[in-house]
């Protein structure tokens, strides 16, 4: 039953992509509170289906592939929710929506909702750890989405070839900080769930440390970069969605490694 | 109870002639003169027009005379003066109000204009509920073209497509700095422009010391000389180039170690120069934005043909609401004149 949340939240995120690509098939483009609401709705959904999990595993439904999947579909449209508004980044949504499909398809479509035949304990610090990465997973993409963006305005003020789009995205140094923050607030609390990993009680994979880690390390050297005026805000942008591809290859490694260690 | 429009624009009649009429007659005294029971004149650079209600047909000579006797002179060109009744004067003013009969189609400065003149109209007591009725659906019509269709998307000069460009790299421009190498008059309506967005820190560099002194009083900005311009380079955000140099200024080797330690900031080069000051290769430099003169103007075109592009949906919203508005009070205009104060809100 669970499943036809996830089912329904994926039509919203679908009815906003398909919103977005009519528009721009029109030639205008126009951000509307359509997105926006449909976006909503989706993450309302999203909300309904982790607290039906929820009640039913009596603990954080982070215990599969598939659950650890829309649990970032999740953290990304929250983090969206949360902050494109406020910055005045509301075509956010358009960039966003396309994302958040993709991953419920995948979810969706992949035999990978395996339930485990018994209830696993629950132990706070690692629901803590697994919760605060995948929120941090969310910034980490809301953060790509921001570098897409980024790159697409910078290429039509490069090429002087200025779509519809390009009069809808925000200022090239707006973006650019918007991606700073979300770097910043994704890094945060990935070190918060990295560092609470180590009181979880058990002994922790090898191999998933080492992943942990290279990503941590891979997003705190974009940012230091970007702090030290090293790299160009279009190359910070382009490694941003890079570093979430990675991360996000990292989290289907780190899963299938520890498979018989649901965290 | 009819409603008319007549008038002149920049369609029918040069600037000589719309000069003549505008603010030659105040509305009192044509709505006494033509005996009508509700007049507004709209007055712009591009366009002088009455608008009126009255409950007999008025033919434009007459109109013409009354406009003669009230002030206006001698009537010339009497056949430059449209006249529109009913439906068609409401389509006329819901197109005008929207920018669609504009010189740049999608401009929004008539629509204060317009604002303006019913305001004082109404304040006078020269717009009652008949074009209280009209107007406000006019500047509903002219918030729905704007906010649902791209016609005023788009800068259509240079000054402002570089402005507009300055905005979609920096956003806000208030603490940027601007570079005007050569005194010429095209930098001096791009900066004029940029300093209308806030920008305040304006620096002129010219050949000539004494012509970069000038401008620079006249842009509100400081003069540097010409030997210290590649040095500004280093603190500036956006340069507008326009000497007459023969060779490029501004190269690819030259600029490369001032962009050293600014890596996230970027720089906006507006080259007016023909020939250019910065070599084309500069535009593949991280964080640099180059647009000559040619590029310019294209995106101007561009934004110009997008507008047009757009004219088709704009001209479909004044058309339903044309009809609506035919059907809600066209047919019985004389109802008008007799609607209870409070239901003229439920149009505002």
């Amino acid at each position: 039953m669970d499943r036809q949340l996830i089912i329904a939240s994926t039509v919203c995120f679908l009815v906003a992509v398909a919103h977005t690509v009519a528009t721009l098939r029109d030639g205008v483009f126009r951000p509307r509170r359509f997105n926006f609401f449909a976006i909503v709705l989706g993450f309302v959904f999203q909300s309904a289906f982790l607290s039906v999990r929820g009640h039913a595993l009596g603990r954080c439904p982070i215990t599969n592939l598939f659950e650890v999947f829309i649990f970032l579909a999740w953290s990304v449209a929250l983090i969206y929710l949360a902050i494109g508004p406020a910055y005045r980044l509301s075509l956010m949504g358009a960039f966003t929506a396309p994302l958040v499909l993709l991953i419920q398809t995948f979810a969706l479509l992949a035999p990978i909702d395996i339930r485990h035949p018994v209830r696993l304990n629950v132990n706070p610090w690692l629901e803590f750890h697994a919760s605060m990465s995948m929120i941090a997973y969310g910034a980490f993409a809301l953060a790509g989405v921001a570098g897409v963006m980024y790159l697409v305005q910078e290429r039509q003020l490069k090429t002087h070839q200025l779509h519809s789009i390009f009069y809808h995205l925000p200022p090239l140094t707006n973006l650019f900080s918007a991606l700073t923050r979300l770097l910043w607030l994704g890094f945060a609390l990935y070190t918060a769930g990295l560092v609470s990993g180590f009181f979880i009680g058990e002994p922790l994979p090898r191999v998933k440390m080492i992943c942990a880690f290279a990503v941590w390390i891979f997003y705190g050297t974009i940012l230091q970069s970007r702090h030290l005026h090293r790299l160009a805000p279009k190359r910070i942008a382009a490694l941003c969605i890079l570093a979430f591809s990675a991360a996000v290859s990292v989290l289907w490694a780190i899963n299938f490694v520890s498979q018989n260690r649901p965290s | 109870m009819k409603l008319f429009c007549i008038g002149i624009s920049h369609h029918t009649a040069n600037v000589e002639t719309r000069e003549r009429y505008a603010g030659g007659c105040s509305e009192d005294a044509f709505r006494t003169a033509a005996r009508c029971s509700e007049a507004l004149m709209l007055a712009t650079c591009n366009r002088v027009e009455v608008y009126a209600a009255t409950g007999q047909s008025v033919a434009t000579e007459e109109v013409l005379r009354e406009l003669q006797k009230c002030g206006a002179g001698e009537i010339e060109n009497a056949g430059a003066f449209y006249h529109y009744d009913g439906e068609a004067c409401v389509e006329h003013l819901f197109r005008v109000v929207a920018g669609l009969d504009s010189m740049v189609i999608g401009e929004t400065e008539i629509l204060g204009q317009v604002k303006k003149a019913y305001e004082r109209a109404r304040a006078s007591g020269n717009a009652g509920p008949l074009l209280h009725r009209v107007f406000q659906r006019a500047f509903r019509v002219a918030k729905q073209v704007r906010s649902t269709t791209d016609i005023t998307r788009g800068a259509v000069s240079v000054g402002s497509v570089a402005v507009e460009l300055a905005g979609k790299i920096f956003g806000d421009l208030r603490e940027r700095s601007v570079l005007i190498l050569g005194a010429g008059e095209t930098s001096e309506r791009t900066a004029r422009a940029l300093s209308s967005r806030g920008v305040s820190d304006i620096r002129v560099s010219n050949r000539s010391f004494e012509r970069a002194e000038n401008l620079a009083v006249l842009v509100r900005g400081r003069a540097v000389t010409f030997d210290q311009w590649a040095a500004q380079c280093r603190e500036i955000d956006i340069l507008i180039s326009s000497t007459s140099a023969d060779e490029p200024l501004l190269t690819r080797e030259l600029l490369a170690p001032m962009l050293r330690g600014r890596a996230d900031r970027p720089l906006f080069i507006i080259d007016i120069a023909v020939p250019r000051d910065v070599a084309p290769e500069v535009n593949e430099m991280d964080g640099v934005y180059l647009y000559d003169i040619d590029s310019l103007q294209s995106i101007a075109e561009q934004s110009l043909a997008m507008r047009r592009e757009q004219m088709a949906a704009a001209e479909k919203i004044i058309t339903d609401h044309v009809a609506d508005f035919a059907t809600r009070f066209g047919g019985a205009a004389s109802r008008v004149a007799s609607l209870a104060p409070g239901a003229l809100a439920s149009e505002s």
